[in-house]
């Protein structure tokens, strides 16, 4: 079903001649590439989905509430074009963790975006696991603050295990909730710290958005336009005479031997051919590591830009820890959809056997009322009185944490199976490791020690045995210094071809605990850097 | 508790014209017209609409009949979800004829919830395409909790001034209880 997206052939879907820039991929990677490098540099972003009509949001909200769609219909999601395979150990939802469309999968994101710990850029050296990054926190530090600027970050200046800043974010933290009061009288009392969450949603009007009004469905979609979504700054671009391309589906990409010459694209209309002088691939995770191999040629048996051997290879994401419960007593939860409070305490305890992680507190444990009220066989006072006992004192504490890349982790193709225009689908074949899930219950205790100080009935826990993806896809093109070991170099370049850059989280050589989103824009703004140093001869 | 304009108004705001929806223009036929002929008009569907409010909603709510009656009259202006609706009502008060003898409207309060029973609305999944009980689940059933537990007198109702789905502001979450 298309919801109010744009239809098959009421536009121009034909190439552009002259273009310096050819962007693969409109989710907030590419449009940050395409917003800093406009006006200088002529750009056209090609993505593979639909330009979603901000009037529909209301309607998409009512999807995600109402029982009778899944997530993925929410924006349009799924069907041949996102066929996928799923052939690891750890079977992964890969439509629930991806929008394909102008705006990408921050059209869905929750919006917690912080920056990765010091540690994070050189885990090698002093966790003893994983490899290094080649470039550090110093190099990103500027480009994270830049970052927080163009995302419209509400955040304070407080979480005292959190890397240097120099300059406070752009808008104050959103106000704890009252159930964070409640935790952190518990945290008091264990001696863990509690600090706010930075995040990407207006607390204040912000370059044209809306501050939050409390709509509560961030995740998957928020009506108000409060939340940080891609589409900002492909509208910026547009402005400043980007050209962007939906339900443009790149197929390929044409090369010689150390260039790429040009993306074969296709569209409701047929097959069209973008050349240019420099590509950035920023498909997100997944399909950026895809096109690569999509793209295997004479010169590039096993893929594009492909001489290590890596594209694809140490895919790996964040995974959930939780454990919530009940109190006897109102905790005020479902009034929003995004968190106010996490703890950062124990991330940089980790070390070979335990990793990185985060504590976040929720506002949204246990159901929302609407929902509950959408889904019994009971209607009337019967129905009322359910949802009032089933609503109210619930109370629960996620966690982020870390997953090493591993080679048995990876995103290859599987040839068995084909999309809409008979290419072989994405195969995600994940595997967790033993660190992982280590990680996982010392995460999960501390969320019980919380909880037991808190006084709570503890009655569900997601444990090593049943964790799932935070839907962050990393590592399937590993940045590093050694083309053997590596698809990019420290600037974001690919070894092999001397125009083709990579913008996504598929560099991460490893991902740390945090939400990855901030980092992606850093490395954007900074990649969008190198890209005009090598248009105009600079030096990066 | 009393549904007011402003519950109507709130839970319109929230979600406006219906989960499945193109614009108009889209479905209308080459007679402009794009409602199927014999379809129920808009007073019938918001009185079968209000009928059926009076047994999913709880015994101590007044005010439904404005509150139905305008919310409905919102999302009967906006196509699919308009023609989705009225071919539920039309099928729901093709039932009630038959097995009750008068349109639901018409039917007395515990026949109708019977008959809400006998469709097999109580247990169906709501599907806006499935058969006759998913249909009257999603279009009639759900559609009325959906505009009752997403504004704010639905939402005082089970203890959330902000339910989800309503633009409540910002500072509810903060608050402790009352
Ligand atoms: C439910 C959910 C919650 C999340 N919450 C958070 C959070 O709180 N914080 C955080 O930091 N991150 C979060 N994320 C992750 C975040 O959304 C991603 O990290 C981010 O969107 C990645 O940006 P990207 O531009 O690299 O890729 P995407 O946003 O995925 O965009 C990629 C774009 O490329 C297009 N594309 C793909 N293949 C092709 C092709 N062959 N040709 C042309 N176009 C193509 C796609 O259509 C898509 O629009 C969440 C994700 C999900 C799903
Ligand atoms: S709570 Fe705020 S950010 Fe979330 S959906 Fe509502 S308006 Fe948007």
């Amino acid at each position: 079903m298309s919801t109010g997206a744009t239809r098959e052939t009421d536009r121009d879907r034909s190439p552009v001649t002259g273009v310096d820039v050819c962007v693969v991929g409109a989710g907030p990677a590419g449009a940050l590439v395409a917003d800093r490098l406009a006006g200088e540099h002529e750009v056209v972003v090609l993505d593979a989905g639909p330009r979603f009509d901000p009037a529909d949001r209301l309607r998409r909200q009512e999807r995600a509430i109402r029982p009778a769609y899944d997530r993925p219909d929410v924006w349009d999601g799924g069907g041949d074009r996102d066929a996928y395979s799923a052939s690891g150990e750890w079977f992964y939802p890969l439509n629930h963790a991806r929008v394909k469309g102008i705006g990408g999968s921050t059209l869905h994101w929750q919006g917690m975006v912080m920056r990765l710990h010091e540690d994070d850029f050189r885990s090698g050296s002093t966790r003893g696991v994983g490899p290094d990054w080649p470039i550090g926190y110093d190099d990103l530090r500027p480009y994270y603050a830049a970052a927080e600027t163009e995302l419209g970050v509400a955040g304070a200046n407080d979480n005292p295990f959190g890397p240097p800043r120099d300059q406070p974010h752009p808008m104050p933290a959103f106000e704890p909730s009252y159930s964070d009061s409640l935790f952190a009288e518990a945290c008091d009392e264990l001696g863990i710290a509690m600090h706010s969450v930075p995040n990407a949603r207006a607390s204040e009007s912000y370059e044209g958005r809306s501050a939050c009004v409390g709509y509560g469905t961030c995740q998957p979609v928020c009506p108000s336009g409060a939340k940080y979504d891609a589409t900002v700054h492909v509208e910026r671009a547009e402005e400043q005479g980007v050209t962007v391309i939906d339900r443009a589906q790149v197929q390929r990409l044409e090369h010689g031997s150390d260039r790429v010459e040009a993306a074969v694209y296709a569209t409701p209309d047929g097959e069209h051919r973008q050349s240019a002088d420099v590509f950035v691939l920023a498909c997100g995770g997944v399909e950026t590591a895809r096109l690569l191999l999509l793209s295997a040629s004479e010169q590039y048996p096993d893929g594009l830009a492909n001489t290590s051997g890596r594209v694809g290879s140490y895919f790996f994401d964040h995974l959930f820890a939780g454990v919530g419960g009940v109190l006897d007593e109102p905790t005020r939860q479902n009034h929003v959809g995004f968190l106010t409070s996490e703890s950062h305490q124990f991330y940089d305890e980790a070390d070979a056997d335990v990793g990185p992680f985060k504590l976040e507190f929720f506002n949204y444990a246990g159901p929302s009322p609407v929902e509950l009220a959408l889904t019994g066989d009971d209607w009337g006072d019967d129905l009322l009185g359910r949802v009032r006992s089933a609503y109210g004192n619930h109370v629960a504490i996620g966690a982020l944490v870390e997953q090493l890349p591993r080679p048995d982790s990876y995103v290859g193709l599987d040839p068995e199976q084909t999309d809409e225009h008979g290419n072989p689908v994405p195969d995600v074949h994940w595997t967790v490791g033993d660190r992982a899930l280590a990680t996982i219950e010392r995460a999960n205790e501390r969320q019980r020690e919380i909880l037991e100080t808190l006084g709570a009935e503890i009655t569900w826990t997601v444990g090593p045995e049943d964790t799932g993806p935070a839907y962050h896809h990393m590592g399937t093109t590993r940045m590093g210094t050694d083309p053997e070991h590596s698809v990019v170099d420290p600037a974001c370049r690919t070894h092999d071809l001397e125009n083709c850059w990579i913008a996504s989280s598929s560099v991460f050589p490893t991902g740390g605990a945090t939400n990855p989103t901030l980092t992606i824009a850093a490395l954007a703004l900074r990649t969008a850097d190198a890209v005009d140093a090598a248009l105009t001869g600079d030096s990066f | 508790m009393e549904l007011t304009r402003r519950d109507a108004v709130a839970a319109l705001a929230a979600i406006a014209g219906g989960g499945a929806t193109v614009a108009v223009s889209e479905r209308v036929g080459e007679n402009g017209d794009p409602r199927e002929p014999e379809l129920p008009d808009d007073e019938r569907v918001q009185g079968a609409l209000v009928a059926v409010a009076e047994v999913v909603y709880p015994g101590e709510l007044s005010g439904v009949e404005t509150f139905v009656t305008a919310f409905v009259g919102s999302r009967l202006s906006t196509e699919p979800h308009a023609s989705g609706l009225r071919a539920a009502v039309a099928t729901l008060d093709d039932l009630a004829e038959r097995w009750h003898g008068d349109r639901v409207a018409e039917l007395p309060p515990e026949t109708r919830e019977r008959l809400l029973g006998e469709v097999g609305a109580d247990t169906a999944e709501s599907d806006p395409d499935g058969t006759d009980a998913e249909r009257v689940r999603y279009y009639v059933v759900n559609e009325l909790l959906l505009a009752l537990y997403t504004s704010p007198t639905g939402g005082e109702l089970v203890g959330i001034e902000n339910p989800q789905g309503h633009p409540g502001g910002v500072e509810s979450y903060q608050r402790g209880p009352r």
